[in-house]
C-alpha cells in the first residue's frame, strides 16, 4: 500500500489519462509501471518467498542427495544429476503408486464429468422448482473438511455398521468390507471423490448450458429430433470447451489424489490405494527430501501430460494452437453472464 | 436408503434468489419445444441423486446425538433412539475444543485478510494498468495454479523451519497469504468495470492510490465477498499443512485434531468423532447456506473451486 501512496503519476498527468498506447519509454509509461510495481509489491514479494522460490527449490533438492539430517550441515549435500528421477522410476513402490494413481484418474475423472453433466442437463430442463435447494444440496460436499467426511464415510462404509452395506442388503447384496478389501478400497476412494467434486462441475455446466443457443434445440426438434438426439448433436458439440474446462481442473486435482487415502486408509490395504502424491509424502516424512522433490516433480510432469492430452482429445478439431488459449476463454466468457 | 429421513435431510430451504425464479415468460421460453412439460421423472431423478448426496451428513448429524452403544449396533439405525448430547459435552471437557477452534477461526481470518487485499491490489494492475512485465507477471501466477501442492510442501516446510517459524501462528498462515487463484478471480471481475471511470477519477485528480481505495474497492465488493468466503473456507478446511507444522496442542486447528484423533493410534470412542465432525462441519454450512450465492459467483467468475 504505501509504495502506492509514494507515486502518482495519474495525479501528475490529469490531461492525458485516457490515451492507453503510451510509446514505451515515456516518461509517463515508466511512471505507471513504478506505480503498478509498487500495487504489486506486496502480492509478489509472499509469492516469490513462499511460492516462486519453494518451486525452484524443490528442483534444486530433486537433483541432489538431500535428506532431513543434511540440514544442519547443507555442505554435505551432493549433487546426484539426475540419480533420483531414475531411483523414482524404477521404485516399485512407486510404479504401484502410479497405476492406482492412472486407474483413479481414468474412471474417477469421466464418472464425475458424466454424472455432472446429466445432473446438470436434467436442471436446466426446464424445472423451475428447488434448483436452489438442488444446487446447494450437490455443492454442499466441496465446502466441507475432508477430515470431518472421512470420518462419516469410514463409518457409511464399514461392513457391519455401515449404512452403505445396509442399503445392498436391500436389494439383496451383501456389500464387501470396503475399506480393508484391496480390490473394492480404490473404488470406494473413486466413489468418494466423485462425490466431492460434482458440485463444482455442475455449476460449471450448467453456465455451460446458457450458452447453448435455444434456437438450435428448437430447429432440432422441429426436424424430429429427440431428447437423446438433441442432447448428441446440439449440446454435446456446443459446450465441448466447457467440458474440457471441466475435465482439465477435475484432472489437475485427481492426478493430485492424496487427500482420501490419507485420511480414510494410510494407503493401504497393501498399498491398493497408494497414490503417487501419498508416497511423495511418505518419503518426505522419511527424511528423504532429495527423492521425495524428485517424485514431485514426476507428478508435475504428469499434471501437464494429462491436460495436453485432454486438450488433444476434447479441444477443437480445426485450431491446433489451441492448448494454451482456452483456459481464459471458457472463464472470460462466463463473466458476461 | 430410506426416503423419508432423505426428505428430512434437505437444506433448510431458503428464499430463493430472485436470478434461479425466472419470471413465467421466460421460463416457457426457455424450456426447448420437444418437452411438453418439465415431468415427474426428471425431479424423481434429481431428488434421488439429493438424497445419496446429502445423506452422509444427516447420517452424520442424527448419529453425533446418538449413545455410544446404538452407534456400535448392528444394524445401524437412521434415527436416535435416545437423544443425548453426551458426545459434545465430553468432547468440550476432555479437548480443548474452544482453543482449536479459536486457531482455526485466527488463523482463517488472517489468511482472507491478506488475500483480499494483497490479491485485489495485483489483480487490480493486471486488469486495468499497462505496464513494463505486466504479461510475463501474469503468465507465472496463473502457471503455478497447475503446479502440485507436493511440489512446494518439502521446501515451504524447510523454510519455515529455517525462519523458526515451526508451532507458531505465522507459520500457519504466512505461507497462505497470497494466493495466484484469488488474482485470477479479482483481475476477472477488475476487467468488466469501465475504463471511464476509472480515468474520469483521473481527470479530476485523484491519486492512484485513492481511485483504488475509493472507487475500485467499493465496486469489487461482491467479488471481494466471494473471495473472502472461498478464502476463509479454504482455510478452514485446511488440513495437510497445519498438521505439518503444528506440532503442540495448543496451535492445533479443527481439522487436525480431528485427523489426529481419527487416523492415530489414540482411538476415542466413535460417538466424540462423529460430535467432532459436525463441530467442523456445520459452522462452514451454515456459512455456505447463507452465502451461497457468492460461491456460485465464484465459480461462473473463474471457472475454479
Amino acid at each position: 500500500m504505501t509504495s502506492g501512496t509514494t507515486v502518482r503519476p495519474g495525479a501528475q498527468t490529469p490531461g492525458r489519462a485516457g490515451s492507453y498506447e503510451l510509446r514505451k519509454h515515456s516518461p509517463l509509461y515508466r511512471r505507471r509501471t513504478r506505480a503498478a510495481w509498487g500495487f504489486a509489491l506486496p502480492f509478489v514479494l509472499l509469492f516469490a518467498a513462499f511460492t516462486v522460490g519453494p518451486v525452484l527449490m524443490s528442483l534444486v533438492m530433486a537433483v541432489t542427495d538431500l535428506r532431513s539430517r543434511d540440514l544442519r550441515n547443507p555442505l554435505a549435500v551432493e549433487f546426484v544429476g539426475l540419480d533420483n528421477f531414475v531411483a523414482v522410476l524404477q521404485d516399485p513402490l512407486f510404479r504401484k503408486a502410479a497405476a492406482n494413481t492412472a486407474y483413479f484418474v481414468l474412471v474417477g475423472v469421466p464418472l464425475a464429468l458424466a454424472i455432472s453433466l446429466a445432473i446438470a442437463v436434467l436442471m436446466n430442463s426446464g424445472i423451475t422448482r428447488f434448483r436452489t435447494i438442488f444446487r446447494v444440496g450437490y455443492y454442499m460436499p466441496v465446502v466441507t473438511s475432508i477430515v470431518a467426511v472421512a470420518v462419516v464415510w469410514r463409518f457409511l462404509l464399514h461392513p457391519d455398521l455401515g449404512m452403505v452395506n445396509q442399503a445392498l442388503g436391500w436389494v439383496g447384496i451383501e456389500g464387501p468390507n470396503w475399506l480393508e478389501s484391496t480390490t473394492w478400497a480404490m473404488p470406494a476412494m473413486i466413489a468418494m471423490a466423485v462425490w466431492r467434486s460434482i458440485g463444482t462441475l455442475i455449476i460449471i455446466f450448467l453456465a455451460g448450458l446458457q450458452g447453448v443457443p435455444t434456437s438450435l434445440h428448437e430447429a432440432a426438434a422441429l426436424d424430429g429430433a429427440g431428447a437423446w438426439q438433441r442432447f448428441r448433436h446440439v449440446t454435446l458439440p456446443t459446450m465441448r470447451p466447457t467440458i474440457l474446462f471441466g475435465a482439465v481442473i477435475t484432472g489437475i486435482g485427481y492426478v493430485q489424489f492424496f487427500e482420501e487415502p490419507f485420511v480414510m486408509t494410510q494407503g493401504g490395504p497393501l498399498n491398493s490405494t497408494l497414490s503417487v502424491a501419498f508416497h511423495t509424502y511418505n518419503q518426505f516424512g522419511f527424511g528423504n527430501y532429495g527423492y521425495a522433490a524428485a517424485m514431485s516433480y514426476v507428478l508435475f510432469v504428469a499434471v501437464v501430460v494429462l491436460a495436453l492430452v485432454q486438450f488433444r482429445l476434447l479441444g477443437e478439431r480445426d485450431t491446433p494452437r489451441k492448448p494454451r488459449r482456452t483456459l481464459r476463454p471458457v472463464a472470460s466468457k462466463e463473466i458476461g453472464r | 436408503m430410506s426416503t423419508t429421513t432423505g426428505r428430512a435431510s434437505r437444506p433448510p430451504a431458503e428464499p430463493a434468489p430472485p436470478e434461479t425464479e425466472p419470471p413465467e415468460s421466460r421460463r416457457t421460453k426457455e424450456r426447448p419445444i420437444g418437452e411438453a412439460r418439465p415431468n415427474l421423472v426428471v425431479y424423481l431423478i434429481l431428488g434421488l441423486g439429493l438424497v445419496v448426496v446429502v445423506s452422509p451428513f444427516v447420517w452424520m448429524a442424527f448419529s453425533s446425538v446418538k449413545t455410544e452403544g446404538e452407534i456400535r449396533r448392528v444394524p445401524p439405525t437412521w434415527w436416535p433412539e435416545t437423544f443425548t448430547l453426551e458426545n459434545f459435552q465430553e468432547l468440550f471437557q476432555r479437548l480443548d475444543f474452544p482453543q482449536y477452534f479459536f486457531n482455526s477461526t485466527l488463523v482463517a481470518v488472517v489468511v482472507t485478510v491478506g488475500n483480499l487485499v494483497f490479491c485485489s491490489m495485483l489483480g487490480y494492475v493486471l486488469a486495468k494498468a499497462d505496464f513494463a512485465g505486466k504479461n510475463l507477471l501474469f503468465r507465472i501466477v496463473l502457471g503455478t495454479l497447475m503446479i502440485p501442492g507436493m511440489v512446494t510442501l518439502i521446501p515451504l516446510f524447510v523454510l519455515i523451519a529455517n525462519m523458526g517459524l515451526v508451532n507458531t501462528y505465522w507459520g500457519l498462515f504466512l505461507p497462505f497469504l497470497a494466493a495466484p487463484f484469488g488474482v485470477f478471480l479479482m483481475r476477472q471481475f477488475f476487467l468488466a468495470i469501465p475504463d471511464e471511470l476509472i480515468d474520469a477519477a483521473r481527470v479530476d485528480g485523484a491519486s492512484e492510490s485513492r481511485i483504488f481505495v475509493q472507487i475500485v474497492i467499493p465496486l469489487a465488493k461482491p467479488a471481494l465477498a466471494t473471495l473472502g468466503i472461498i478464502t476463509f473456507l479454504g482455510s478452514w478446511n485446511n488440513f495437510l499443512w497445519p498438521l505439518v507444522v503444528a506440532t503442540s496442542e495448543d496451535k492445533y486447528t479443527l481439522p487436525v485434531v480431528l485427523a489426529l484423533y481419527s487416523t492415530g493410534q489414540n482411538q476415542i470412542n466413535y460417538g466424540l468423532l462423529l460430535a467432532g465432525a459436525v463441530v467442523v462441519v456445520v459452522p462452514v454450512l451454515v456459512v455456505f447456506f447463507f452465502l451461497q450465492r457468492f460461491f456460485v459467483q465464484g465459480v461462473a467468475l473463474t471457472g475454479i473451486k
